[in-house]
């Protein structure tokens, strides 16, 4: 396979990706501004949601103040932002444009179909669309395309590289979310583990559509530990950082079989699936939490820079 | 009156046989639903993606070509001349390149002057002596063709570098028999399918002698902004083969190879869809980004063919055409079977006299001039456009050739009021390699505009499905 249609492949999987979290954040962005204000002083939800998003500097110097119907067109809308839910789908049906030939013809139909109804979502006023239509339209497409990845490719090296896309964005983006919650938590420790700061989570669960999934899997009451560890440790929870890592892995394992030759990506992601399987809750938290997000997200970029320097640049023998 | 054109349909009020399938089909279908099938057929269009790029220009990026849904239709023995005209056409074409690269025979017997060929800005250097694999120059031979009666068809002009709108031709055809099964049950119909399979073989056929086991082909693209890359990836697909840009590539040793998840590959083979003057900077223009640096080193000793040669462009330039039925007398020693259009050299004095004089009756184009734009249609233009084009042709007169106006062939076309006769052209794409081949169909243009008789899809022209009927 081509390095730059490789590359093309990988960059779809996380521009895919990286949509439905942008369109996540927004909507727990909207919900955590439902619940009461808290204390005076404290920075808006909205200014939250932008960090996590990583665009926050971007935003301030382009619109100021955080106020919501701002922050909607910076992360849905915004094609000058280079992650905001329409560059991202613009993005990952480009880079499926360009491979149209790796591609199955219902796999281009769900990119150039979001792409095409995205156009339409633009034209509507906006009065008219809530950020709820936003998130589920978005989750759709998603849904859509991973669908016809799923059931129409060839399991070769394209779809490895689509995968590999796709959970390296993933396990960035949950660290993201859980990122949401440090820049959330209120200076005074006194209300970590109050029912406030239960609230906030409880919607970051509902944000990435895994409350169900917790009361199966954890049941009694909703803490913080417990949901750390179904966003980091959990290996059923399909949004955690263990399985995205996992399936990472596992495809990294699938080329280095194909092309019969090891890689540093490899080893990289092995060495962090390792970790992430010997580490308890409680480590996390003693570590600290941001810091921790704060390395696997370095961790995260290495293997994705080894991916790059390894498959997608294609250096001559 | 204006003049008459021949109407490809009808004749004297009455359906022309090859048209009696069509003529129930187009009865049975009311405005509605043929708008419904008109915004079906767009629908379609639009999803597999098949648009007409134009970036930088503002608007749409990705514009579509006017799909008209009323068939072209030939008969097989209109057919069978048109294709064996076709044929002679890309065999004295090559013939030509083949010669003008290596002795010139042509130029030596004053079958055509010597500036015309060695001083044509297409005439490439640094390719003489260079006989590519199976002396074929131009391995895909587009040849645009309009027809004024029932018999008299001619060439308006040969494409013997990178023609494109063959994927327009086989999508035209897919989408007709998704949205009118039934048509192709009631008519028989030739099929155009084969056409990427053909197309295969031909490149496969020309690889180089260097080449050990089945040749890697490759098709090469300026790259997802160029207006043609649907059709690029499209063939790609169809083919099997890999679509690569200038960067993919390289040079080492004696090779051409392209970048791989897994190393190195060899390339053998590359259908090129980018100018000569892009494909190597250390041989042409320095500054392409979008070539292969040390290409032409590569070619020149054999290690790679590209389709089309460099410098087969001096076979298509408009001040050479003139002179093909004389090729095809000269190395084929045959009657050309498809007559060019009378065509005066403003660069003779004489021939400048009478076009400055009949302006107004003639059609004048640039010699390197493409796509309908900078031409005058002199009966359709007004004084003042006339005497700036007089101008132009007296400051450069080498620049300008002119053609009588030709009474284009008109066909059934879907249009606002209903079915209205608008102008049509056709290109048919003849492959040469091993064999050389031709699909039965071909792209018909359209002038959607009433009256115009511009097909290029830059000036509003649309296309249509090209039927040829089995015996």
């Amino acid at each position: 396979m081509l390095s730059r249609t490789a590359d093309n492949l990988f960059w779809m999987g996380r521009y895919l990706e990286r949509a439905e979290t942008m369109a996540r954040l927004l909507h727990v962005g909207a919900r955590m501004n439902l619940i009461p204000d808290t204390v005076d002083g404290f920075r808006s939800e909205w200014v939250s949601i932008l960090h996590a998003s990583g665009t926050h500097a971007a935003f301030e110097k382009k619109y100021g103040e955080a106020v919501e119907r701002n922050v909607i067109t910076h992360l849905f809308f915004d094609r000058d932002n280079p992650s905001s839910v329409a560059a991202c789908v613009a993005a990952a049906r480009e880079n499926a444009r360009i491979v149209r030939t790796a591609l199955s013809a219902p796999v281009w139909d769900a990119l150039n179909g979001a792409y095409q109804e995205l156009k339409g979502l633009e034209r509507t006023p906006r009065s008219e669309i809530s950020i709820t239509a936003l998130t589920e339209w978005t989750a759709k497409q998603h849904a859509l395309a991973s669908g016809a990845i799923e059931g129409t490719l060839l399991r070769n090296d394209g779809y490895d590289f689509i995968h590999l896309g796709f959970n390296l964005e993933r396990a960035d983006n949950t660290a993201r979310f859980l990122d949401v919650k440090y820049y959330v938590l209120l200076p005074d420790t006194g209300f970590v583990g109050s029912g406030l700061d239960n609230v906030q989570w409880q919607t970051l669960l509902r944000g990435m559509q895994m409350h169900r999934a917790f009361h199966w899997a954890y049941g009694g009451d909703i803490t913080a530990t417990k949901i750390a560890d179904l966003l980091i440790l959990n290996p059923a929870c399909p949004r955690s950082l263990l399985t995205a890592i996992e399936e990472a892995t596992n495809h990294l394992d699938r080329l280095s079989r194909a092309y019969g030759a090891s890689t540093r990506a490899q080893t990289a992601a092995r060495a962090l699936l390792a970790e992430l399987s010997e580490t308890r809750i409680d480590d996390i938290f003693d570590e600290g939490m941001h810091e921790f997000l704060e390395r696997m997200k370095r961790q995260v970029a290495d293997i994705s820079t080894c991916v790059s320097e390894t498959y997608l640049i294609g250096a001559a023998a | 009156m204006g003049p008459t054109y021949f109407n490809e349909m009808y004749e004297d009020g009455a359906i022309r046989a090859l048209y009696a399938g069509l003529e129930g089909w187009q009865r049975g279908m009311p405005d509605e639903l043929r708008n419904l099938k008109q915004a079906e057929a767009e629908a379609l269009f639009r999803r597999i993606g098949i648009t007409f790029a134009v970036y930088g220009e503002g608007g749409d990026p990705d514009r579509l070509i006017p799909f008209d849904m009323f068939p072209r239709v030939f008969t097989n023995r209109e057919w069978t001349r048109l294709s064996r005209g076709v044929k002679q056409r890309a065999r004295a074409l090559n013939a030509f390149l083949a010669d003008v690269y290596d002795r010139g025979e042509i130029v030596r017997a004053g079958r055509i002057p010597a500036k015309l060929v060695y001083q044509n800005e297409a005439f490439e250097k640094a390719v003489v002596g260079i006989r590519p694999p199976r002396s074929v120059f131009s391995h895909i031979v587009g040849i645009d063709l309009v027809r004024t009666g029932p018999e008299d068809f001619f060439v308006l002009e040969d494409n013997c570098r990178t023609p494109s709108g063959v994927s327009y031709m086989l999508e035209n055809r897919e989408i007709m028999m998704r949205m009118f099964p039934t048509l192709f049950r009631e008519n028989r119909i030739e099929p155009v399918e084969g056409y990427p399979e053909q197309l295969r073989r031909t490149l496969a056929s020309v690889a180089p002698a260097k080449c050990e086991g089945e040749p890697t082909v490759v098709i090469l693209t300026p790259g997802h902004f160029n207006s043609a890359y649907y059709e690029h990836s499209f063939l790609a697909d169809m083919m099997g083969v890999e679509l690569v840009e200038g960067q993919d590539l390289y040079v080492e040793g004696d090779y051409c190879w392209m970048r791989t998840t897994e190393g190195p590959r060899r390339v053998d083979v590359i259908y090129r869809r980018i100018d000569d003057a892009f494909l190597d900077p250390l041989c042409f223009r320095p500054d392409s980004m979008l070539g292969i640096p040390g290409l032409m080193n590569v070619y020149r000793s054999g290690g790679v063919a590209i389709a089309s040669a460099p410098g087969a462009g001096v076979a298509d330039d408009k001040a050479i055409y003139t002179f093909v039925p004389d090729m095809i007398r000269f190395y084929l020693g045959e009657t050309p079977i498809l007559n060019n259009v009378p065509t005066w050299q403003c660069a003779k004095a004489d021939d400048c006299k009478y076009v400055l004089e009949n302006l107004k009756d003639l059609v004048v184009k640039e010699v390197h001039g493409s796509g309908g734009y900078g031409m005058l249609i002199g009966p359709r233009a007004t004084q003042s456009e006339l005497d700036l084009f007089a101008v132009r042709v007296r400051d450069n007169p080498g620049n300008y050739i002119a053609q009588p106006t030709l009474a284009l062939s008109t066909c059934p076309t879907f249009v606002e009021q209903g079915i209205a006769p608008r102008h049509v052209d056709l290109r048919p794409y003849c492959l040469v390699g091993e064999k050389i081949e031709l699909v039965p169909g071909g792209l018909t243009r359209v002038a959607l505009k009433e009256g115009s008789l511009v097909v290029n899809s830059s000036q509003g022209g649309g296309v249509k499905d090209t039927w040829v009927l089995a015996e």
